[in-house]
Order: C-alpha cells, then structure tokens, then sequence
C-alpha cells in the first residue's frame, strides 16, 4: 500500500501497561515529532489507514478490537507496538488475557521492547508513509 | 368575477355534499371542493395578470345591507395563496379521512372554511367582511373539536381560541365601525373616499384597535397565545389551511385597513407593526427550536414568519410615510411574496406532518426517527419545504427574505430616526431567526426522520395513500418555482402591493432573475441552480469513474460498544438542549428534579424523576395570571346568584328604583 | 474588448478562482499548522500535508453505514457544490467572474448555511450519539454565528449602497478611507470571530483533538471513509479558503484584477495568495495564544461578536 506522506493511525490499548502509550505520546511530541513525516493519530477508524495496537488482548477489549478492525477501510495496515503487542511480552499466558494480536489479526509492522524507543516508533511510520 | 362566485358555488355545493352517505361523502366533497379552489385560483390569477377590479353587489343576500364583493389585486394574491393551499387540502382529505374528518358536519365545516378563507380577501364592505370574518372563526373553532374524544388539549384549545378570536373580531369590527363614523355607506370605497374627513385621533384609534385584532390573527406576540394550542389540535388539513392562509388575513386585514383604506396613515402606526413583527419573528423562532411536538414546532415558525412579514409590512408602511414609495413598494413586494411562499410550504410541512401522525402514531419528535425509508415521499416533502424555511438559496424562502433584506437595505438611506430603528431592528431579527429556524428544522428532519427509530411506532411506519402523496407533492411546487424563477411571480407580487402603495417601481425581471431596477441588486436563482447541479454531477460522475468500488455496507462506529440502541442517539430535547441553556431567560424552562430515598437511609437514592419542560412564558406570566383573578371575580359574582328569588326580585326592585331616581 | 474576449476572461477568472481556492484551502491549513508548530518548538507537517492527506483518501474504500439513508453520500456532495458555487461568483481574483453581475453577498452566506447544515443532517443520519452531538453543538454555534456574519455583510453592504459583491469591492477601492474607518473595523473584527467559529479554530473547536466530547465538527463526520471523507474534507478546506479570501478582499481589496487584461489577472492570484496567507497568519497566532473555550462560554463570544456588528452598523449610520 503506497502512502506517499500521509499515514493516519488509530491507537487501540487494547490492554496495556501505558507503557508503550507514553512513548507513543513521546514519539508524536516535540522532539521526535513524527509528526513532520506525515503521520498522525485520528480519532475515528473510519479516517484512519490502520491501526497501532499496545497491549496484550484482554478479554474486555477482545470485542471493541474486533469491533475497531471491522470498521476500518480497506486497504490498511496493522502495527504491533512493544512486545505485548508481539508475542504477549512479561504478560503472556496471564490470567485475563484473552489471546495475543497475532491470534486475532496479523500484524504488517512489529515495533519491539518494553517500551520501544520513541526513535523505533518514529523509524518505523517513516517506513510506512515513504518520507 | 363569475369565475369566482362559481367556484364559492362550488365550495358551498361541496358543504351541502356531506350530507351524502358516507362511502361517496368524502370523494364528492373533497372533488367539489378541489374544483371550486380551482375556479377561485383562476380568477384570482386572470386578476393579477392583467390588472382591474371586477365588482359583485346583492342586496339579495344578507337582507337589507346586501352582500359586496370586489376582487382587486391585493386581495386576489391572497385568495391565489389560500385557493392553491385549499384545492391541495381536499386532495390530502381524500387520502386521510379515516378518522377525524369523516363525520358529516366535519367535511361541511372544511368545505365552508376552506369557503371564507376565499371570501375574505374579496369582501369589499364592513358588514360582508365580518360576516365571513366570524364565519372563518367559528368553522374552523368547530374543527379543532373533531378530534375531542381523543385528545383533552382539543378542548382546550378550541377553548383558548374561541375566546381570542371572538375578542380580535370585536376590536375589529370596532375599529371598522368607528371609520364609518364619516356618515356615508359602508362600503370599503366610501370608507377610503371619506378616510380624510375623519379627525385624525380617531383615525390612530381605528387603526390601532383593529390592528389587535388582526395582529392576533396573524399570531403576533402577544397576541399568539392560541396559536400554538389550536393548530396542533386541528386535523392536519385545516391545520394546514389555517397555518398558511387564515394567519395571512391578518396580514391582509392590515395592509388593506391601514395601507389603502386609511392612505397610508401615520409613521408611528407602521412603528408598532414593524415592532410587533420583530418580537414575533424572534420569539417565535426561539420556541420553534425548543419544540419537540413537531405541529407546535410548525405553529410557533409560521409565528416567526408571519413577524417577518409584519416587518416587511411596517417598513414598507414608514417608508412610504417619509417619502420614499420606490423602496416602501419592495418592502411591501418583499413582504407579500414571503406570504405566499410560506403558504406553500408550511402547507406541505402539516400536510407532511399529518402523514407522520397518521402512520407513526405519534406527534412527538423524541419517539420518531428513520421514517426516511419508510416514508421516503412524505420525507422529500419535508425536506424541500424546510430547506425553504430555511432559506436555502433557490428555494422561495431565499427568494422571499433576499427580496426583504434589499427593501430594509435601501431603507437605510432615509433620515428619519424611528424609520432607522425600524430597519435595523428588522435586519437583526432577520439574522437571529434565519439561525434559530435553521436548527429548529434540521433537528424536525434529522430527529424526525434520520437515523434509527425510537419506538414501535415509528419502525412500523409506511407511507402514506397516493392522494395525500399527490397533495404533498402539489405544495412543494410553488416552493421551487418561487425559488428558481422568481421573475414569474414579481409582476403579480408588484400588482398586489401596487394597491396599497401607489408607486411605479417594479423590479425589472427577465423571466427567471430578480433585478432591482432603481437599486443595484441582482440575483439568479435559476443560474445558481444550474451551477450547483452541474458540480454535483461533475462529482457523481467522478466518484463512478474513479472509484468503482461500491460502498461496503457496515454498522455505524460507536467507538467499538458492543451493545447500540437506538435509545443511545440524540433525541430533539437534547439537540435543542445548549440553545436552551443560552437563551433560559426568554424561554425559563421549569425543571424539577424530584428524588425518592431508600427507606433505610436518607444517603442512598431510590430512583430519580427529572422533568423539564418549556412553556410558554407569555402565557405563563401574562395571560394566566389575568385569567385566574377573572374567574376569582367570577367566582365572587356567583355568590350574588345563590338561587333564592326573594333576592332576585330584591334585585330588580332596587333597580326599578335606581332608574326612576335616574330619570327624574 | 469585445463580449466574446471578455467572456473568455470571465469564464478563465472564474476556473482559475475555483482551482486555486481548492488548493488554497488545504495549503492555509497545512501553513497554519506550521505555525502553530514552529511556535510549539516542533518541526511540524509540511505544508502540503493536507494536499497529500485528501489525495490518500480517494484511494481507499468506500464505506456506508447501515441505517443511514441517502443523505450521508449526498451531503459531502451538497457541501463542496455550495462551496464551489460561491467560489464561483465571489470576486477573488478578478472583480467580474463569470456570474459577477449577480454575485451577492446574501447569496454567499445562505450557501455557506447550506454546507452547514448539509453537514448537520449528515451527522443525524448516521444514528450514533456522536453524530447527533456534533450536530446539536454545530447548529448552535451556527445560529449564534450566522446572525453576526449577515448584519456585518449589511454594515459593509450599507455603505457601499449595495449588496452585490463587486460592487462593495469597488466602492471600497474607491474610497480608502473607509477601510479604516469605525464601520468596517469593528465588522473586520466581527468578521474574524465569525470565521473562527464557521472554520472551526480554536478557541471555538480545536482541529486536531482526539476526544469525541470536545469534537464539535469533526463528530459530524466520524462516519465517512475514503473518497467521501476526501470531498468532505476538502469542502471544508475550500470554505475555510473562501472565508479567508473574503475577509482579505472585502477589507482590503487592492491587487484584484479590475481590467480584463491577463497580467492584472496574475497579479490578481499572487495577491490573493499573499492576503489569505497574513490572514491566516494571524488567525494561526490567535490560535496559538487561546485555550479551547468550554462550549457553554462560546455564546457569549459569539454574542460579543453580534454585538460588535450591530455597531459596525450603527457606526456605519453615524458617520454617514
């Protein structure tokens, strides 16, 4: 899916630590400013070419992720951010935890650690919107 | 003329038709009726196209005074409105007596008040005038009552209006009576002959008293009261018939009383009408986005409206007065065209809203919502008559208020002062209402008919017979071709108001647009049109070509909850509810807030009752408080009928004996 | 110059209006976000971001909500087709495009009304809490900003003796003194609230929030995807360019081509582009120095810019 500069993500916790959410803010804030390679955050999946997934799937958010996926136009793109989102991280396996991403949806993009580094996030939206 | 009284014939045929069975009643009468408005239509319009009086005497009817019709330009403009309203109207009753309308002396008042509202315009002398004056009244008070063993508020309603009316026609037929008072006829030619050989206090006085009466016609605060009471209750025909024609013979009534049989009269007159005008324009449109039953929503904008006029009327009157008769006539053209597009489409909206009552079950907008795939007729009906209301350009309530806001415009040239309050005044409540009105409508369409249904009712709805559909569609007509071609209706507008002012400006019209011709002021309804199409075809055509997907069909985004009802969408009270909170101090709304404890502790709520509602204040603080000391004084009148005669012939013995000490 | 030359420019000026409002508008706002980030301290988006977001757009697919009606796809039709007519007849570039002769400024601010409340019902169809709310919030804002745009269109309207647009821009070029007169500056300053308020800027609306309860225009449009959202969003960019346009022109109309002759016409765009830009950069410096206003206080501003144009038209009376 060719971007060309412009990359509108809707964030979904969809069961996080707030961890990988600080860093995300980071990412968007003054001095990282992913902002200036065309990336942003929208509030509806509908505006949004895809999603950016923190957190393991709890059982609660297992059906308003299903719900947000459902509602996104094709053709969009799914990013992982920090390892929960990857492989379950230090809560894989925990009680209330419904499933892992990769059960529910593939994920296009994995950004790894615990949190990422706001540079990964930033290194990473670049590569999807091409600037 | 004979056209005319042909079509009366026909109407008063029709009212003596109900008296048929009831199988062949209502097609009959309605057909009588419909072609009678034709006739009256017809004549009506050979009037304002080629100009003339055309004259009726009989001594005959109405023994002793005799029966005077005339039929001029000015009142032939409202007997076009009220004619093509009416023919519509028994169309509609075709479909929709199934109810209310069916008995007999029903569909004979219908036919007899669909009758006056044709012979009002046209009556030409004192005695006529009332005459079908009270008739209007009292036929269209009788079919508020049809509906009375459904609804209590009928009763109260027919209750409220009875007595204002009868009140209004009182001060009328005093003011009329006291121009008579020159000694001569009492035809309207020997009133405005022998106008000027009146003092001029009792020329203001006439004037003024007979001004409250049509005021109160017209829905003027606050002179209004009964207007939000009676046309919810009326069956949705007359409703729709006295919302568009019987509030414009209070218009008539003033423009003919003071414009041509008083010449014009006295700048401070047109002061209080403009003033009138302007507090009806505003208060109307204030309550209008605070309604959430549809008709009381509908009645309190024809409120609104109708002020508008009044400032049309008012400035066109001052103007007129300070020598200006060039802008004075585009203040009155401006004010009548407004009348005649608000006939056709506040016609369609009752007329719409009467399909709703009939296939949802329910007035109320909080209980309504996606009738637009179950009623999809009635739903474009609705929608193109409130984009008029709205004044969406091309439509005839752009045409109507941009005709308006140019006569206030050029009006700011004179010098004299009050004349000067007067069109400011009038640009503001033009500015404030044209936003009020805007909300009030989009929330009547997109509450009543947008999104998903709020009750049983509104999800089995289904549209409505083909003869309500068809008197529906008929109503949107004049909407478009006021709105798109304009220039066709000017000349018979300039012709009408050309009665009351004499003046020889026209606006210069080459068939379609509006162009001032002694002003610089220019608009093509018909172009804007045209160019408004063409971009969204241009746009149709290019979403086809370039994205040939079609749309997926998904569940709206609620933010991922699994659980949506309908009961979670905005319902009219909430869409109103911020204009509500900025304007708390003209409507004071009365909350109440009322909190059931647990019977073990006074800290833990049982349930909670909340109730806001929205009155109306004149009625409240004006109205009530004066009715209740009057029927207290009633009530200490009583105490002196106690039923014992010895104090009955106490009475008249003391009476006798006052008289006698009296005469001698 | 013959009737066919002059059509030609006519016809010319006005294709060049719509083309370079369209793509005005979204450069305004992507260089008003620039603003507002170089004074954050951030790099920020370039300015032709929002070109590039409303080009993404048209790529994806479309979407249609299951209990809306036929409103919701024609409402962004009805927006850009109001906003693209009165584009159309204002003299932007040059005083006389194609249907000069009949450009009023009533008709302008009715068609404006048009989009607005195109929008509203289309926020209404989709049957969500959302939609309603942006709606409700919209049309009160709208009532309470409608009012204040006509009666400081009229003050204008007063002293130019006429409400045709290319009237009150000559009138005005013919007499300078007026632009700093009372009348026009307190409809100037009216005019900026009302802009505000209609373009949805802070501190009426703030564009780029994520929190649905704060949204006041962009709750309306929640429901639409791709190439709907792109005509959506572009209406409201060229709106935004046509407000802009006509507070630089109605208020200091000098560079707009007055003859037919093409070089006036180029220097007619330049300036236009020019204009719009300090008028957007003063509304991006307002933006930056304001907080969101809670909804309940904007009546109150929206008021005091009603009451200034009710004096614009007094003072206008006045100084007569």
């Amino acid at each position: 899916m060719r971007l060309r500069g412009s990359l509108q993500l809707r964030h979904v916790d969809a069961g996080s630590c707030n961890g990988c959410e600080l860093e995300i803010t980071s990412a968007l804030a003054p001095n990282y400013d992913a902002g200036q390679f065309g990336a942003r955050l929208v509030a509806s999946p509908r505006h949004a070419d895809g999603l950016i997934v923190t957190g393991v799937v709890t059982h609660n958010m297992e059906g308003p992720l299903r719900q947000t996926l459902a509602a996104l136009p094709l053709p969009m793109v799914i990013i992982a951010c920090g390892d929960c989102a990857v492989n379950g991280g230090i809560f894989k396996g925990a009680q209330g935890v419904a499933a892992i991403l990769d059960d529910i949806v593939t994920p296009d993009v994995t950004i790894s650690g615990c949190p990422p580094n706001p540079a990964d996030i930033v290194h990473a939206l670049r590569r999807l919107s091409g600037r | 003329m004979a056209l005319l009284l042909i079509g009366f014939g026909l109407c008063g045929l029709a009212a003596l038709s109900s008296s048929l069975p009831q199988r062949v009643r209502v097609v009959v009468a309605s057909s009588l009726g419909a072609l009678g408005c034709a006739f009256a239509f017809s004549a009506a319009m050979g009037v304002l196209v080629h100009g003339g009086t055309q004259s009726f005497h009989s001594a005959r009817i109405l023994p002793t005074i005799g029966l005077s019709l005339s039929l001029d330009p000015l009142g032939s403009l409202f007997v076009l409105a009220s004619s093509f309203v009416g023919f519509a109207a028994c169309i509609y009753c075709i479909g929709y007596v199934r109810g209310e309308l069916r008995s007999r002396t029903a569909m004979s008042l219908m036919m007899v008040f669909i009758l006056t509202l044709l012979a009002v315009p046209v009556a030409s002398s004192v005695v006529s005038f009332m005459f079908f004056w009270e008739l209007m009244a009292l036929s269209s008070m009788l079919l508020i009552l049809t509906d009375q063993r459904h609804s209590g508020d009928a009763r109260s309603a027919a209750l409220w209006y009875g007595v204002m009316t009868q009140l209004g026609a009182a001060a009328i037929l005093f003011g009329l009576l006291l121009l008579t008072l020159h000694g001569g006829g009492q035809t309207f030619d020997d009133l405005r002959t022998h106008a000027s050989s009146l003092h001029g206090a009792v020329r203001s006085f006439a004037f003024v008293i007979s001004l409250l009466g049509f005021a109160s016609k017209a829905g003027a605060v606050p002179l209004h009261v009964w207007l939000p009471k009676a046309h919810p209750e009326a069956p949705s025909p007359v409703s729709a018939l006295m919302s568009s024609s019987m509030v414009a013979m209070g218009v008539y009534g003033i423009i003919r009383v003071g414009g041509q049989l008083l010449h014009g009269g006295v700048v401070w007159w047109w002061v209080v009408v403009a003033l009138f005008g302007v507090v009806s324009a505003l208060y109307g449109a204030l309550h209008a986005t605070t309604s959430t039953d549809v008709k009381r929503l509908l009645a309190y904008s024809t409120i609104d409206i109708l002020g508008l006029v009044l400032v049309g009327v008012g400035a066109s009157g001052a103007l007129y007065d300070t020598g200006h008769p060039d802008v004075a006539k585009l203040a009155l053209m401006s004010a009548l065209l407004l009348v005649l597009a608000h006939a056709g489409f506040k016609g369609a909206l009752f007329l719409s809203a009467g399909s709703i009552e009939r296939s949802t079950g329910t007035r109320d907008l909080d209980q309504l919502g996606g009738l637009v795939h179950r009623m999809p007729v009635t739903a474009t009906v609705f929608l193109i008559s409130a984009g008029s209301i709205m004044a969406v350009p091309t439509l005839s309530g752009f045409s109507s208020e941009w005709l308006l806001l140019q006569g206030l415009l050029h009006g700011f040239t004179v010098t004299s002062t009050s004349t000067l309050i007067i069109m400011l005044l009038g640009v503001v409540s033009l500015a404030l209402t044209g936003g009020l009105t805007a909300v009030a409508f989009v929330k009547a369409f997109g509450i009543g008919f947008l999104g998903q249904p709020r009750s049983v009712g509104a999800d089995q709805a289904h549209d409505v017979t083909v003869t309500m559909k068809i008197a529906m569609g008929l109503l949107t007509v004049p909407s478009i071709v006021i709105g798109v071609l304009p220039g066709l209706v000017i000349p018979l507008v300039s012709r009408a108001a050309g009665v009351a002012l004499s003046s020889d400006l026209s606006p210069v019209t080459k068939g379609t647009s509006l162009i001032l011709s002694q002003f610089r002021g220019v608009i093509k309804p018909s172009l804007l049109l045209i160019g408004l199409l063409a971009v969204m075809l241009a746009l149709w055509l290019g979403s086809r070509l370039l994205t040939e997907r079609r749309a997926r069909v998904v569940d709206a985004w609620a933010c991922g909850r699994d659980l949506q009802t309908p009961r979670m969408q905005y319902t009219a009270t909430s869409f109103a509810e911020p204009l509500q909170r900025v304007f708390a101090d003209v409507l004071q709304p009365q909350s109440d807030l009322e909190v059931t404890h647990v019977a073990e502790s006074q800290y833990y709520e049982q349930s909670l009752t909340y109730e806001n509602q929205v009155r109306d204040v004149i009625e409240q603080r004006g109205y009530r408080p004066f009715i209740d000391v009057t029927l207290r004084a009633g009530g200490l009148a009583r105490r002196i009928q106690n039923g014992s005669v010895h104090r009955y012939l106490a009475f008249g013995f003391v009476a006798l004996l006052v008289i006698l000490v009296v005469i001698a | 110059m013959s009737a066919t030359t002059s059509n030609v420019f006519s016809i010319t000026a006005t294709l060049l209006q719509i083309v370079l409002v369209a793509l005005l508008g979204p450069l305004l706002i992507g260089f008003m976000a620039k603003t507002k980030a170089r004074a954050e301290g951030r790099v920020g988006a370039p300015i032709v971001q929002p070109l590039r977001d409303i080009r993404k757009l048209l790529s994806k697919q479309r979407l249609h909500a299951r209990h809306a009606s036929v409103i919701l796809p024609l409402a962004p039709m009805v927006i850009l087709a109001s906003t693209t007519v009165a584009i159309a007849i204002s003299p932007l570039v040059a005083t006389h495009p194609l249907l000069g002769s009949s450009a009023d400024v009533l008709v302008i601010v009715y068609l404006l009304l048009t989009g607005s409340v195109a929008a509203a019902l289309a926020g209404l169809d989709a049957g969500t809490a959302f939609g309603g709310m942006g709606a409700s919030r919209a049309m009160t804002i709208g009532a309470l900003a409608e009012p204040a745009l006509l009666v400081a269109v009229i003050a204008m309207s007063i002293q130019s003796g006429t409400s045709n647009l290319p009237g009150i821009v000559a009138t005005t070029m013919t007499h300078p003194n007026w632009v700093s007169g009372p009348s026009r500056l307190l409809a100037l300053v009216a005019l900026v609230i009302v802009v505000i308020a209609e373009t949805g800027r802070l501190p009426v609306d703030n564009p780029a929030t994520h929190l649905e309860l704060t949204m006041i225009h962009e709750a309306m449009i929640l429901e639409y995807a791709g190439p709907e959202l792109a005509v959506i969003t572009l209406g409201a960019s060229m709106r935004l360019g046509l407000l802009f346009s006509l507070i630089a022109n109605l208020f200091f109309p000098w560079g707009i081509a007055t003859d037919g002759s093409y070089a006036a016409l180029s220097l007619g765009v330049v300036a236009l582009v020019a204009k719009t830009a300090i008028v957007a950069l003063g509304i991006a410096l307002i933006e930056v120095r304001s907080a969101k206003l809670r909804l309940f206080r904007l009546p109150e501003l929206l008021a005091g810019g009603f009451v200034l144009s009710v004096l614009a038209v007094i003072a206008g009376l006045v100084t007569r």
